[in-house]
């Protein structure tokens, strides 16, 4: 994995580690005018996810799955009418 | 339906009906044009030709995720427990849906393009050798979604008749309390009756072009459900003299519903409610969601936008929640999710408006609905009929026969039940989630543990459900032959019992494994996704 890999991972890993925000645990304080400050950081940590997420789609992103998902697999036939009915026909 | 019944005695608008209908009417004209794709094969039927690009397959998947919890549980949850509910439940399943999106999901769609799958059993047996695991898991897995499509039938009747009452006195005259002996609901539009059309509608639908009608039938319909959401947080906030007054009056009144520590949210209850969301990992539908991606790369945009896609809907409804609780709103019978109904209608007075709501409510219920529909009668076709009988005694258009016919009495059977409600229904559709959660440590070692033996995945299955069925008995069961009333899972030293459940499966799966012959190289490598990353 790059570099860059490794830190979308990493970012994703501190967003999860950020989301137990104990820190405020009986905060009433309200920001934007309306939004109570737990609820706010909350959705920060779900907007900081879709960017994690996306970091690693960019750089993390799983290159030969869609090669190997599309191989010839000898196997995948006689499971399809053996005993354990992997199934379908390809 | 509306043909058949008679006019109302009083002024009691039906716009809300109407509104409803046109809604139905709608996704009935979009089953008969997703219908004309259909290729008339079981593959597409079962999983629509695996032909489902990122757009679609984000919004099908995530209206197969979300039932009507998102929008009514949501703010029933957040004016009983709070603001916190938000982090609890959606930003938590917004980290951890992605997750398994990313780290199971891709795996289980090259897995089953690669060798054909359609269902989750198929899968485990060929991955652990064992038909009969596949006698073991399939029982479990209809158990545990049997109350999901219970609630969902039983959940849009009883919106339908929440704002019907009074629309129809001399059709339906109403049903009679026990307790006061007055009539209630008079009428209203029964519950039987509204299952009936939702259970015809979807039915209709799903049988003109399979799990791609229900793609296209669940893109629209998370629309419909995101856009309600919005548009009632916009309404309900002006109404309440706009965003910063209504917030203020919660500070004013109850400012305890700002926080987590003044509505009982524990610490160890927020850090184990992480489990949860893992559930996702075991649903059958969902499973077969992720089947019909035309490719890998469909999956980046649902990882991507799903948690952006959990906050744009559970967030109008968590502040329109803690506002009620601000405003002083009771729901009729304390029932929290009667709240967002009844803030509509008090804040609202627009018939329009009450309709897209219970619209939206209907799509919501729905957009679950078909998947689970479409994915038992897979089940049922392939795990059961061609597992026991063997596939080539079938020809395709058999098989797809078996698939309608089985969903056919599916529908029917989880329609009969509805007319009779099993007591705590609701309560025990949240324990499922637990259920499913403590099977996920199977499909996790599946893909990524190449030592999990066929020993290992039987005993952890049987250690979920030796543990689940342990805490639902204490937790549930017993209480309610108690008399007691329960809400929810009960927590064990301050923390979810799905915790406990997933770490026992997980090890059992560990040490079971361990202790047993491995399984040979060349049949684990099979299902092994040899991947390299970018770089």
């Amino acid at each position: 994995m790059t570099t860059k890999g490794k830190l979308a991972w990493g970012l994703v890993l501190l967003v999860a580690v950020l989301h137990f925000d104990f820190w405020w645990w009986d905060s009433t304080t309200i920001v934007f005018g309306f939004v109570p400050l737990t609820l706010a950081f909350q959705v920060g940590i779900t907007i900081g996810a879709a960017l994690a997420w996306a970091l690693v789609m960019r750089y993390a992103w799983p290159r030969d799955v869609e090669e190997w998902a599309a191989a010839a697999d000898d196997q995948a036939a006689a499971d399809a009418s053996g005993p354990f009915q992997s199934g379908g026909v390809r | 339906m509306l043909a058949v019944l008679t006019p109302a005695a009083d002024a009691v608008s039906r716009i809300p009906l109407y509104v409803v209908a046109a809604y139905l009417v709608l996704l009935l004209i979009l089953g008969t044009l997703v219908g004309r794709l259909f290729r008339g094969t079981s593959s597409d039927f079962f999983v629509a030709e695996r032909s489902i690009g990122p757009v679609l397959l984000l919004m099908s998947v995530f209206g197969t995720t979300m039932t009507a919890f998102a929008l009514v549980g949501s703010t029933g949850e957040a004016w009983e427990r709070g603001a916190g509910v938000y982090g609890l439940m959606a930003s938590a399943s917004g980290i951890v849906h992605s997750l398994v999106f990313f780290l199971v999901g891709i795996k289980l769609w090259a897995i089953g393009k690669r060798h054909g799958f359609m269902t989750q059993v198929e899968y485990f047996r060929a991955r652990y050798r064992s038909t009969r695991i596949g006698y073991l898991l399939f029982p479990i897995l209809v158990v545990l979604v049997v109350p999901y499509l219970l609630i969902g039938i039983l959940g849009a009747g009883v919106s339908l008749r929440g704002v019907t009452v009074g629309m129809f006195p001399e059709t339906f005259p109403g049903q009679l309390n026990a307790v006061t002996g007055k009539l209630m609901f008079v009428g209203a539009v029964p519950p039987w009756l509204t299952g009936l059309v939702v259970c015809a509608v979807v039915l209709y639908y799903i049988f003109t072009g399979g799990l791609r009608s229900a793609a296209w039938a669940n893109a629209f319909q998370t629309l419909v459900f995101m856009i309600t959401g919005v548009v009632a947080f916009l309404l309900i906030s002006n109404e309440l003299g706009g965003l910063n007054a209504a917030t203020d009056a919660v500070l004013q009144r109850s400012p305890q519903h700002l926080t987590r520590a003044g509505m009982g949210i524990g610490k160890l209850e927020f850090l184990s409610y992480m489990f949860v969301p893992l559930s996702v990992g075991m649903f059958p539908h969902l499973f077969q969601h992720w089947l019909t991606a035309k490719r890998a790369s469909s999956f980046k945009l649902t990882t991507i936008a799903h948690p952006l896609f959990i906050g744009i809907v559970w967030v109008p409804c968590i502040l329109i929640g803690i506002w009620a609780a601000g405003a002083g709103v009771i729901p009729p019978g304390n029932n929290p999710n009667a709240l967002l109904p009844k803030m509509v209608d008090q804040y609202l007075h627009n018939p329009y408006l009450t309709g897209l709501l219970i619209a939206g409510i209907l799509a919501a219920i729905m957009s679950s609905l078909d998947s689970q529909f479409v994915c038992l009668g897979t089940m049922f076709t392939r795990d059961i009929v061609v597992a026991s009988l063997g596939k080539d005694r079938f020809t395709d258009r058999q098989l797809l026969s078996f698939g309608r016919g089985f969903i056919v009495a599916i529908v029917a059977v989880t329609y009969v039940i509805s007319l009779f409600p099993p007591p705590k229904i609701f309560d025990l559709a949240v324990w499922c989630f637990s259920g499913f959660s403590g099977l996920f440590p199977l499909v996790l070692a599946s893909v990524y543990w190449r030592r999990a033996t066929k020993a290992g995945a039987y005993a952890s299955i049987l250690a979920a459900v030796a543990t689940w069925g342990w805490f639902f008995w204490n937790g549930l069961v017993q209480p309610t032959l108690a008399g007691e009333v329960v809400h929810g899972e009960p927590l064990i030293g301050g923390m979810m019992p799905v915790a406990f459940v997933v770490a026992a499966s997980a090890a059992a799966m560990v040490v079971v494994s361990l202790l047993t012959s491995p399984p040979p190289e060349e049949h684990v490598e099979r299902f092994m996704v040899s991947t390299r990353d970018i770089g």
